[in-house]
């Protein structure tokens, strides 16, 4: 998984308004982003993230709540505007992970959130 | 630091997609009220985890045996299903038998077992084809950083 620890200081709230995102799940959005990661494979971010980072991923799935709460990931961000189900939002509200969705694609997504925690705007 | 020796066992069911992961974070969770450091407690849900998938993924059932002691967490995964005909190549990174639909949730790339080994103290893998197959993962306590 490409992933990068945060030099600058940001947060859930930074990331929803850096994205453009809506937050699907999340009561403190103070929450510090350590790093961030994007990757569309599982076992990646399972062999590779640090805890505290942030997964902006493709995937919409059950599996990619279960992953955020095995590895101690400070939140996911749904990619390209997707929508991600009923069971996969209460399992995320029960494990208290911060959801957020941005129609951005993966990329992009990645390519603002690198320039914000790396510092360069 | 706990006293005595925990021990408890999982039972998973072999294409039970939608509760795959469960039994991982209800270790997690286990090891954490034990007061068993952070480091350590990542490690063996995160091994936990690729071991269940598998499990879910290519087994008919199979039982997860978590114990801890002063020393280490210790995880005994064995399943009743297809075995692994070629461990040596099971173990390399990027082999995989997996279908379509366990790539799409993300898993089955051939990176299981390799980052289970990667993230353990001690690993074995035994296998019987037509039978199943066992692992043996150890995470030691000290071993946190």
């Amino acid at each position: 998984m490409a992933s990068i620890t945060s030099l600058k200081a940001i947060t859930i709230a930074d990331v929803r308004d850096l994205l453009g995102a809506v937050v699907l799940n999340g009561e403190d959005l103070s929450i510090k982003v350590e790093a961030v990661g994007a990757a569309d494979l599982l076992s990646d971010v399972l062999a590779t993230s640090k805890s505290g980072t942030l997964l902006l991923t493709g995937l919409i799935n059950a599996q990619v709540i279960r992953t955020a709460i095995v590895a101690d990931l400070c939140g996911v961000v749904f990619v390209r505007g997707k929508k991600p189900g009923e069971e996969i939002l209460s399992l995320a509200r029960e494990s208290k992970i911060p959801v957020l969705g941005t129609p951005l694609k993966m990329f992009e997504a990645a390519g603002r959130l690198y320039m914000a925690i790396s510092g360069n705007r | 630091m706990m006293a005595e020796a925990f021990e408890s066992v999982y039972h998973v069911l072999g294409k039970d997609f939608s509760n795959a992961g469960k039994v991982s974070t209800s270790i997690k969770d286990t090891l954490k009220r034990m007061g068993i450091s952070p480091l350590v407690v990542r490690r063996v849900a995160i091994v936990s985890y690729e071991a269940e998938m598998n499990l879910v993924m290519y087994a008919t059932r199979g039982k997860v045996s978590l114990s801890v002691s002063r020393d280490a967490v210790t995880l005994n995964v064995d399943d009743e299903g297809p075995g692994i005909p070629d461990i040596s190549l099971a173990m390399q990174e990027g082999y995989s038998t997996a279908t379509p639909e366990m790539r799409e949730m993300g898993f089955g790339a051939g990176m299981g077992l390799p980052n289970i080994r990667k993230n353990a103290d001690e690993f074995d893998i035994s296998s019987q084809v037509g039978r199943g197959t066992r692992l043996f993962i150890q995470v030691k306590q000290a071993s946190a950083a």
